[in-house]
């Protein structure tokens, strides 16, 4: 299998990394971060390690997501679990729900002694992954939130005005129509079509994904997102779909990519991809706030976050966990937190880190830094909170699956999204009876 | 036509010794896994498996509930169906080819085996580089010659793209077999059917595929199974069985459902009707289609 594959030669440099420092605590930490992002969590904990001697945080890099939750799954069963595992948002509802497999981060800051103030951190992003009761989960880690990007070049090129971003889906329709016409091939593209085109565009003209505040008011929770505003924009996508508009590049991310090559000149995409254009692409580009409707009343309001949150894992030493919550501590400074969030376009974590980027004066120098921050710094409503459903890694791809058949035109925008309602209902209904208890 | 071979030990203990090693493999790799499914698809467990609840037929009612489930039973026909015949006819002509070349032989028997060695995933991947709509060599080659190819919202081309990379990746394996069975052909029944004045085409069908029939019928009692429960990799990285569900064929849904979304039970139902449909169709298969078989 894939995972292991890769996780053989980290290990075995963790190994040989290990070896001469025997009285260190070891905490293994699983995540998902590849490529230039791989280099930043191997950073942060070469940093972390270097700063103090007590304590050796050894990162290992799982697969994809879901890849690393399974190996996690897999080794909790057999007993040897790792003491930090990275999870993605969508697994949040199964993590919350599995009690006996993981400790909530508050307790472990509690139980170590470690001066923990979850005020510090940015609410729209600690609000997700903390309890009704109020106690944080999970550590939120890497949150981002669906941007708008553009190609400025292309812009240029269409006689469009590169400094000036469609606010608006009609807008984007329009420089769509442009960039068609001076002979773009894919004007617009959309990563993670559930989360920008429904989750994100759901909180953003404050409407529901889903009944009971999407999720957080309880397991009987159930899809809401046949709304006549929904069908609309679904129905609006489709469209340019059938002109050649908006070009369909598959699930998951496999439209970055294309934005990033310049073969896409407009995209919905993850704030983190600016790491990566930022290295990569080579043409001007810009970021912009996600295009909404302007007719509806209370939008914009503010954007759902995606990304990862750290979960600690039962059934470790006390000395263990204390290094645990040191590690989180010093993820949790101003300085790194700061740093982390200028180098990968992931949201600040802490509000001082975000006061400190803003104070250092990187906004104005990389326009558009900003933007998922002030997409996600504001004050939120029940209907914009978030999303938290179980079995939300099935419904994520009903959505996929029906989305595609209204992209292709074998149903239209109404019948795609029922189906897609219907069929992700009944994987709520099973969480519902498979976690009563 | 048949005839039995027997051969007789003296201990009656002996046979049982040698087929041991036999057994104990298949008895830790192949029934205890399979018992390992009967007993989980009966109960329903959250992810880390710290909570397990017995749920008797539900998770089996609820894939009949499912109407996509019902329907990726006629997507798992089709795609069997074609990996199955399109593998079988053109390994049999390639291995038909090999056969007559005299020069450089083994240089085309090598290369012809060399994709088998390929692990699924890597063939999967290997056929969504050359087929991607934009930067694939293969899709710009269609769309030069005027064919536009989307298999991300085309189900037609998303189920032609898996069947080939299936297929390519069989080839290999049903060439090694058809190549050994051509060769063991007694070359003098042929040039007997020559002299008598048979024409190349009449020979292979009156005397090479009648001798051919039980290789033929081994492979495709292999191909089935491979079809079956081998392709969920190439599925994976190809086309995650969209668009829609155009390609999400049964062992694809089982891999899905156990290892990406977690539930255990649902996909431990899933591999048990699976296994149902097989042993159904190997006893068809040996039943009836053995009977035109000529050893």
């Amino acid at each position: 299998m894939k995972p292991s594959r890769l996780a053989l030669p980290c290990l075995v440099l963790g190994a040989a990394l290990a070896g001469p420092a025997q009285a260190q605590t070891e905490i293994q930490w699983w995540h998902s971060m590849g490529g230039a992002l791989g280099e930043w969590v191997n950073d942060l904990a070469k940093d972390y390690n270097a700063s103090q001697k007590d304590y050796k945080i050894v990162p290992t890099f799982k697969g994809s997501y879901d890849e690393s939750m399974t190996a996690a799954i897999a080794a909790f069963r057999a007993g040897n679990a790792p003491h930090i595992l990275q999870v993605f948002e969508v697994g949040t509802a199964t993590m919350m729900a599995s009690k006996g497999a993981v400790v909530p981060v508050g307790k472990v800051m509690a139980d170590a002694g470690q001066k923990f103030d979850p005020k510090i951190y940015v609410p729209a992003v600690a609000g997700y992954y903390t309890a009704p009761n109020g106690q944080m989960l999970s550590f939120p880690f890497n949150s981002s939130t669906p941007v708008f990007f553009y190609n400025k070049d292309a812009f240029k090129a269409a006689g469009l005005d590169p400094e000036k971003a469609p606010g608006t889906w009609p807008e984007v329709a329009l420089a769509a129509a442009k960039l068609k016409a001076s002979g773009h091939k894919c004007p617009f593209t959309t990563s993670w079509q559930s989360w920008t085109q429904l989750e994100s565009f759901s909180a953003w003209h404050n409407v529901e994904f889903a009944t009971k505040r999407n999720g957080f008011g309880g397991l009987d929770t159930r899809l809401a997102f046949n709304t006549p505003l929904h069908v609309r924009h679904i129905e609006n996508l489709a469209n340019m779909a059938k002109q050649g508009l908006f070009v369909y590049k598959g699930r998951g991310n496999a439209a970055d990519a294309t934005f990033v090559s310049g073969e896409c000149a407009m995209a919905t995409a993850t704030s983190a991809l600016y790491g990566s254009i930022k290295r990569n692409s080579k043409f001007a580009s810009g970021i912009s706030t996600l295009p909404y409707y302007p007719d509806v009343p209370g939008a914009p309001q503010n954007t759902v976050i995606g990304g990862a949150s750290l979960w600690v894992m039962s059934g470790k030493k006390p000395a263990e966990y204390k290094g645990v919550a040191q590690f989180f501590a010093h993820l949790s400074k101003a300085d790194v937190a700061a740093a982390s969030h200028q180098r990968t376009g992931y949201l600040p974590v802490t509000l001082p880190s975000f006061e400190l980027t803003e104070k250092s004066g990187f906004y104005k120098q990389n326009p558009g830094t900003d933007v998922s921050v002030t997409q996600m710094i504001r004050k939120t409503t029940d209907k914009s909170r978030g999303i938290r459903l179980g079995n939300f890694v099935q419904i994520r791809t009903i959505i996929d699956e029906e989305m595609e058949n209204v992209w292709s035109g074998k149903k239209s925008a109404q019948e795609g999204i029922e189906a897609a309602v219907k069929r992700g209902n009944e994987q709520l209904e099973r969480f519902e009876k498979a976690n009563k208890s | 036509m048949a005839v039995e071979k027997r051969v007789l030990f003296k201990s009656w203990w002996l046979p049982w010794v040698l087929i041991a090693p036999q057994m104990a493999v298949i008895l830790v790799f192949f029934f205890w896994p399979a018992g390992q499914a009967l007993y989980q698809s009966v109960l329903q467990q959250d992810a880390f498996g710290t909570t397990t609840e017995f749920v008797g037929w539900q998770n089996f009612q609820r894939l009949w509930d499912d109407e996509t489930y019902l329907a990726s039973f006629k997507t798992t026909a089709v795609f069997s169906i074609l990996v199955a015949g399109c593998g079988l006819s053109i390994a049999l002509l390639l291995a038909v080819m090999a056969d007559r070349v005299v020069r450089g032989a083994a240089i085309y028997k090598t290369l012809l085996i060399w994709p088998y060695a390929v692990a699924p995933a890597v063939a999967g991947v290997l056929w969504l580089f050359m087929f991607a709509p934009s930067v694939g060599i293969v899709s710009y080659a269609l769309r030069a010659l005027g064919f536009d190819w989307n298999h991300l919202l085309n189900g037609t081309h998303a189920m032609s793209l898996i069947v080939m990379a299936a297929v390519w990746k069989q080839i290999s394996y049903n060439f090694l077999f058809f190549l050994a069975g051509l060769q063991s052909i007694p070359k003098s029944l042929i040039e007997a059917a020559a002299i008598d004045g048979a024409r190349p085409w009449r020979r292979f069908w009156t005397i090479v595929f009648p001798l051919l029939t039980p290789t033929t019928f081994f492979l495709l009692v292999i191909n089935i199974v491979y079809a079956f429960f081998d392709t969920f990799a190439i599925v994976d990285a190809a086309t995650n069985g969209g668009p829609g569900k155009d390609t999400a064929i049964l062992v694809y849904k089982v891999y899905y459902d156990g290892f990406k979304a977690l539930d255990m039970g649902g996909s431990a139902a899933q591999s048990v009707v699976l296994m149902a449909i097989v042993v159904a169709l190997t006893v068809v298969q040996f039943r009836y289609v053995e009977k035109k078989v000529q050893y």
